[in-house]
């Protein structure tokens, strides 16, 4: 049993690792996210949706420690909201004056509740696979949206005369095609408040557009700011060189 | 001239004042203002200027960067993180600095290339050459160093992987990588003196470069056609002629680092660096940052590890001795016409080392790395000399002016037509 286990265990770190995977996995098809364009956007509905599926069915797993609940303001939702989100995970805070830890609600300051206290707890909940911190996912992985959505939407049955290790599930997406984590999406696994039919590539859609917000808050801002600098540089560019031809001028022949 | 005031010719009284004591106004106007510059410069010439620029960029965004960064390896990381997230602006510094290092390489590679191709290296303007060469092996250093700092996988395992290559030296090797990581593994104090030297470097890449623009400014600049200015109608005075060309450049240059920055900043980059450091998961390819690659390549076509050790540290040692490898007296690759053919393989040569070194270790990948690297070598090794001695260069011009303006110039003799050089040197 004892000998069981951590085989179990080492197949599921070998696995779960996708740099040590020895296969490779096909390059993801592209999903057309509206924020993977040169200049564009994320979808706020669709990523408030996603905070809502990781919040569901993610953060059983999977921390994100880089954020802080005060960054879903950044999402578009109130302050009222976010506080309200944070009131519902208790927080250990302390030590206080009599040197005792203690816990409270959770305020809009604090970070990602992590599911687990260290990574040891969470391989030993999750078979010995340890699920990666998704704070900077899409940016942690090649084509890193496009990756998420086509893995999140591609479980399928094993191909006849694959063996799927005790424990693994198989994805032709994830190199090496055995994956620790099962399946989590299914139809209607979330309850839209707007009325979306959470179907299992609006659910991997929504939380894919979250996370690559999670990944890069200021893409939106850096792609502005990227706009207004390139036209400054091309005016400058333009005068500079009405200047270098004029000074120029009388050194031809 | 004997001990008192310098005879300073500003007309302001309290930077004459100053100038008399300390005659740095008088410097700048001697070596950026009238300083004698061939007239014919391409817009190769821009990219040393462009150097300049960057290396200044990169002190400065990272003087804010270390500011913010924490050394530790359970913080390094997140500390990353903090300053892409909640410093005013981290995201532009950091992002300016991790791209700041690709464009650096950029330009001093074609920086490097220029002088290849036109000859630059050739006396007497060796040891100016030598100074480069020890700047680009600064630069090397220093990119590598801080891109241990984020402490993601790359970071952890590229730090292993080279600081490893010490070791196939006989004898001292395993001491001198133990040292190198003040340990027995790339660790803590690995990233702490990595940092500390990562802050350091750029301000002895500084020293060197001012030594490399002062001897620049002895023998005085290389130009496309390889052949020394005769007289004043060769040359013109570095501002404003220069000083605009530059800017020409410089804004340019802006701008494709700014799309880079703004639009694709992590484009150079690899996923893996924002996987944090782990040192039980080994990335299933290790690969250097892209201006690695070349001499990446040269390490792994050998398979005895102390040979790609020693063809790699060969492949920078061979410039320093390229002005005495290359016995052409002609300057300029315009006019060997078969050396030029050449060089523009070799080139290509560079290129698919570049490309080869990103591939796994196995065939056909380690057959091209060990054609590309023979020919690498063999250009500087076997070509050069060669060709020094059997090829029969064109006919150089006469001078900088004729080959500029045509039969005009060798007319009358006199001054310049338009006096083009003389006149801003009146309003100075």
């Amino acid at each position: 049993m004892r000998l069981l286990k951590a085989f179990a265990l080492s197949a599921a770190i070998f696995a779960s690792a996708p740099a040590l995977a020895a296969g490779s996995a096909p390059p993801p098809p592209n999903a057309h996210f509206s924020f993977n364009s040169i200049f564009g956007t994320v979808d706020r509905a669709s990523a408030q949706r996603g905070f809502q599926v990781y919040k569901e069915v993610c953060a059983v797993c999977h921390a994100m420690r880089q954020l802080s609940y005060r960054n879903l303001l950044d999402l578009g939702l109130t302050e009222a909201q976010v506080r309200e989100i944070a009131a519902t995970f208790t927080v250990t805070d302390g030590p206080n004056d009599e040197g005792q830890m203690f816990e409270r609600p959770g305020r809009v300051s604090d970070r990602f509740r992590r599911p687990f206290p260290n990574e040891q707890a969470a391989r030993a909940a999750n078979n010995g696979a340890y699920p990666p911190d998704l704070s900077v996912i899409t940016k942690a992985r090649k084509d890193g949206a496009n990756y998420l959505h086509a893995l999140l939407t591609g479980y399928v049955d094993p191909p006849a005369g694959v063996t799927v290790m005790d424990g693994m599930h198989y994805n032709p997406w994830f190199p090496g095609n055995q994956i620790a984590m099962a399946n989590v999406l299914n139809d209607g696994q979330v309850e839209y408040a707007d009325g979306t039919k959470a179907t299992v590539d609006q659910m991997s859609r929504d939380v894919t557009t979250f996370l690559a917000w999670a990944a890069e808050p200021e893409m939106e801002t850096r792609r502005a700011m990227g706009v207004k600098v390139l036209i400054f540089l091309t005016i400058l560019g333009g005068l500079v060189y009405a200047v270098k031809r004029k000074v120029w001028a009388d050194v031809k022949a | 001239m004997g001990m008192g005031l310098h005879d300073s010719q500003v007309s302001n009284p309290v930077l004459r004042w100053i100038d008399q004591r300390l005659p740095v106004i008088t410097m700048i106007q001697k070596e950026y203002g009238v300083f004698p510059t061939p007239r014919n410069f391409n817009y190769f010439w821009n990219f040393g200027a462009l150097a300049m620029i960057n290396l200044m960029i990169m002190i400065a965004t990272g003087i804010f960067l270390a500011m913010n960064y924490t050394p530790h390896t359970a913080y390094a990381f997140d500390s990353v993180e903090r300053i892409m997230r909640d410093v005013h602006f981290g995201w532009l510094i950091r992002y300016v600095h991790m791209n700041g290092a690709s464009m650096f390489f950029i330009v001093v590679y074609i920086h490097i290339w220029r002088g290849l191709y036109y000859g630059s290296y050739k006396a007497p303007r060796e040891l100016l050459w030598i100074l480069g060469v020890v700047i680009f092996l600064l630069m090397m250093a220093t990119a590598f160093m801080g891109y241990v700092l984020p402490w993601g996988q790359m970071s952890f395992w590229g730090a292993t992987v080279i600081t490893n290559l010490f070791s196939a030296i006989p004898v001292v090797g395993p001491t001198i990588v133990t040292y190198l990581w003040g340990g027995f593994s790339v660790d803590n104090p690995t990233l702490n003196r990595f940092f500390s030297l990562h802050y350091l470097l750029p301000f002895v890449i500084v020293g060197v470069v001012f030594l490399h623009v002062a001897a620049l400014h002895i023998t005085g600049s290389n130009n496309p056609l390889g052949i020394e200015p005769t007289g004043p109608q060769d040359t013109l005075p570095f501002h404003p002629y220069y000083t605009i060309k530059d800017s020409v450049g410089i804004v340019v240059y802006l701008a494709v680092f700014a799309a880079l920055v703004f639009f694709a900043p992590n484009y150079l980059g690899h996923a893996d660096n924002y996987i944090p450091a782990n040192p039980l998961v080994t990335p299933a390819h290790i690969v250097p940052e892209w201006y690695f690659l070349p001499f990446y390549a040269i390490l792994r076509a050998v398979p005895d590890k102390l040979g790609g050790v020693l063809l790699m540290g060969g492949a920078i040692a061979v410039l320093f001795v390229l002005p005495w490898l290359d016995t052409s007296k002609v300057r300029s690759l315009r006019f060997r016409p078969i050396t030029r053919v050449i060089f523009m393989l070799w080139t290509i040569n560079f290129f698919v080392l570049t490309w080869v070194g990103a591939k796994p270790a196995e065939q056909p990948y380690v057959l091209i790395s060990q054609i590309c690297t023979m020919f690498y070598f063999a250009y500087f090794l076997v070509i050069l000399p060669a060709m020094g001695r059997f090829e029969v260069a064109m006919k150089l011009p006469e001078s900088i002016s004729r080959a500029v303006l045509g039969a005009k110039a060798g007319l009358g003799g006199g001054p310049m037509p338009g006096a083009a050089a003389a006149k801003p040197m009146e309003k100075a």
